[in-house]
């Protein structure tokens, strides 16, 4: 009975530390610039950014079991470029298909990934950066060098991104998309047994094996899952910008790692939640979002992009510490 | 056992796709030698001489040529050198440059480095230096930190010009430039004055806070601006997307919020324009646009009604760029010009152009002024580029 109350006390006392950002950050914008808490804003700042949320949560499970991936910016931007080909090469195919494209081949990136660093035991960062390239290249190489433009997707396409019909007339799309796998994700980790199986493997793998848990498969499914996300997310970010170029996502990797450190997941593996990386990338969503409303010269924008971040980390970092000290009086007593 | 088995297939794997990798140039090279016999009209494919082997746009093909070419035979190779790989825009200047001599029968060697960085276009002029090439064009992705390569090229008897972004005067013995910065910040100020009617609020959307050209031509705009007839105009902000999407959206968003009596916007950069297009059309705002951006992807967005954000815009030619560079590079290397301020020289069907002197020193020939793309010759430009 007490332990349970203890650990709702954790997860809550986490999550708080980044509330109290988000509503900070929220309030000076906001006195600054009385445009930002506006409903349009919102909107805005949900869809633009539901690419770096949705990658977020596939971030963390590659998190979780102590990977890392940095061949996503990559993997999204080969994904939506052989989407965007195709719909260009097929203006009749419907917007369905394309995203099931872009999501297969980012599914398969992933679990490459996967089976080349659970298999040929390559450290996820460097296995990662040779896919960085690699994708990139194969970007460039289906492209042929061009971009897709605008005129060049279907109406159909375009306005997935714009409209609301998934939301029942009341929330774009893509708001809706992420809120549903924010959902999904929930209970997946919270209570089925292969999520928790991630966290065992990321806490302590040798236990996890002894205890029957296969490291090799959920290692190449949590690589998969991200490459599931980072190909819809292909499809996402080329129907929302009406554009796709070789090197769209440039950069995005370290944003999403950014959004799932601020979320208090763990690098070292076994410690993350969804909430919290709900939190993270709206933070970073926020930061991005809201820097160019307050009016500082750009020079100062991204070294304070950096500077709040690591702010933000910090006060997770010692909420995390007082928590575990708290933990451990609990146990002594 | 397993182990072995795994490190065998593995090497067999690397030995096969070095194979590939080998085998995918001489077949490519033939396809062009064939589209020579059997179609000797098409201009731009054919060459004088059939003993000429055809370097293939693909940057790995014709790096293999072209070294082959320059230590082989000893005739005459010039090398183009593009900001980056996976640019449309950079793409048909390299075109242009191609079709020239391809026309002329020197070969030419095409160089893409991956990222738009300083330091792999300094690896890729020692590439070219050690390879003995007659001629080197090149975008500068910064205007002095390629000095010492360049100068060593030239130490070592290699023509040097640069186009569309400049290196500083002593890197260079020519610059081609797409339109001269005052022309660019005139018409770019004269569309505003037009779009806004001559008085309200508006805005600048450029690329990186550092971007050479981008800087150039606002300042230009800022000093047009000075004149009586634009002092109704009030310039709110300069706003910069860095040349990424997302950024460029953020930027443009923040703009409307921030200016909600702004009129125009001018991004002098094409992802910018790309990037505020899309945001004006989706916001359904009457903020207009204009600035220079790529047909093709701004034809969705270039119209007169309510629906269409943007009246016209403007780009040069960067066929055009492509085609002056070569020429440049052939007068170079041939001697009849060397880059001296009012030498004269004639670039085939683009006409005769003169050397003048630029505002860094150094001297350049202008390729003209600006195109303006309207909604009426959009629908023929945007399958160009």
């Amino acid at each position: 009975m007490k332990k349970k109350f203890s650990l709702k006390g954790i997860t809550s006392s986490r999550e708080t530390s980044l509330v109290i950002v988000v509503i900070l950050l929220c309030i000076l914008v906001q006195l600054r610039n009385s445009a930002f808490l506006t409903p349009g804003m919102m909107e805005n700042l949900f869809k633009n950014y539901a690419v770096t949320m949705i990658m977020a949560l596939g971030m963390m499970c590659v998190l979780l079991i102590g990977g890392i991936d940095i061949a996503v910016g990559s993997t999204l931007g080969f994904s939506g470029m052989c989407a965007s080909l195709f719909l260009r090469d097929h203006p009749g195919m419907p917007v369905i298909a394309i995203f099931l494209i872009s999501i297969v081949i980012g599914t398969v990136c992933g679990t490459l990934i996967g089976l080349v660093i659970s298999y040929g035991k390559v450290p996820p960062i460097i296995a990662t950066l040779g896919g960085m390239y690699v994708f990139r290249g194969l970007a460039y190489l289906v492209a042929k060098n061009e971009w897709v433009a605008a005129y060049q997707f279907t109406d159909g396409y375009k306005d997935f991104a714009q409209s609301k019909y998934l939301g029942f007339g009341l929330l774009n799309n893509l708001i809706v998309l992420t809120i549903v796998i924010y959902v999904l994700f929930f209970i997946f980790f919270k209570w089925t047994t292969v999520g928790r199986k991630i966290y065992a493997v990321g806490s302590n793998a040798e236990a996890a094996e002894v205890s029957g848990i296969k490291i090799k498969q959920v290692k190449i499914m949590c690589y998969a899952i991200l490459g599931f996300l980072t190909g819809l997310c292909g499809a996402i970010y080329t129907s929302l910008y009406a554009s796709a170029q070789g090197d769209m996502g440039t950069g995005l990797e370290m944003d999403v790692i950014a959004a799932c450190v601020v979320g208090g997941v763990s690098l070292n593996g076994g410690r993350g939640s969804v909430v919290g990386v709900f939190l993270g990338a709206l933070t970073m969503a926020i930061v991005g979002r809201a820097l160019p409303l307050i009016g500082v010269s750009q020079f100062w924008q991204t070294a304070i992009k950096g500077l709040i971040i690591i702010a933000a980390v910090i006060l997770n970092v010692l909420t995390q510490r007082v928590m575990d000290k708290n933990n451990l009086k609990g146990r002594e007593m | 056992m397993k182990k072995k088995l795994v490190s065998v297939m593995l090497c067999a794997a690397m030995a096969m796709t070095l194979l590939a990798g080998c085998g995918g140039s001489p077949s490519d090279s033939d396809s062009a030698a064939g589209g020579d016999a059997n179609a000797p009209s098409q201009g731009e494919d054919s060459t004088s001489g059939g003993d000429k082997e055809q370097a293939d746009a693909s940057a790995d093909d014709a790096d293999q040529n072209g070294s082959d070419q320059a230590t082989g035979t000893g005739g005459k190779s010039c090398a183009i050198l593009v900001k980056s790989a996976g640019n449309p825009y950079n793409k048909k200047m390299i075109e242009g440059f191609q079709e020239i001599m391809d026309a002329e029968g020197v070969t030419c060697v095409v160089k893409e480095p991956e990222e738009a960085s300083a330091e792999a276009q300094i690896k890729m002029i020692n590439e070219l230096v050690a390879q003995g090439i007659s001629s080197i064009a090149i975008a500068g992705n910064d205007p002095d930190a390629l000095q010492p390569a360049l100068e060593e090229a030239m130490n070592q008897g290699i023509k040097v010009c640069c186009m569309d972004s400049s290196v500083n005067a002593d890197s260079r013995q020519l610059f081609v430039n797409q339109a001269g910065i005052e022309i660019i910040g005139e018409t770019l100020m004269e569309a505003v004055y037009d779009i806004t009617g001559g008085e309200g609020q508006w805005a600048i959307l450029s690329a990186t806070s550092q971007a050479t050209n981008q800087n150039a031509w606002i300042d230009a705009m800022k000093t047009v601006m000075e004149d009586e007839k634009y002092s109704k105009l009030e310039l709110v902000e300069v706003a910069y997307g860095d040349d990424e999407y997302q950024k460029s959206v953020d930027q443009t968003q923040a703009l409307l919020a921030n200016y909600p009596d702004l009129k125009v916007i001018c991004a002098p950069t094409t992802v910018g324009i790309m990037a505020a297009a899309k945001v004006l059309k989706d916001e359904q705002t009457d903020v207009k646009l204009t600035g220079l951006g790529l047909p093709s992807e701004m034809a969705d967005y270039i119209g007169t009604d309510d629906a269409h954000s943007c009246p016209y815009m403007y780009l040069w030619n960067p066929i055009d760029i492509g085609r002056l560079t070569a020429y440049v590079s052939l007068a170079l290397v041939d001697g009849s010009i060397t880059g001296a301020e009012g030498e004269n020289f004639t670039a085939g069907d683009l006409g005769d152009y003169t050397i003048e002197a630029a505002a860094d020193g150094g001297t350049e020939v202008v390729l003209g002024p600006p195109f303006a793309f309207t909604p009426d010759n959009i629908e023929e430009w945007k399958n160009v580029y």
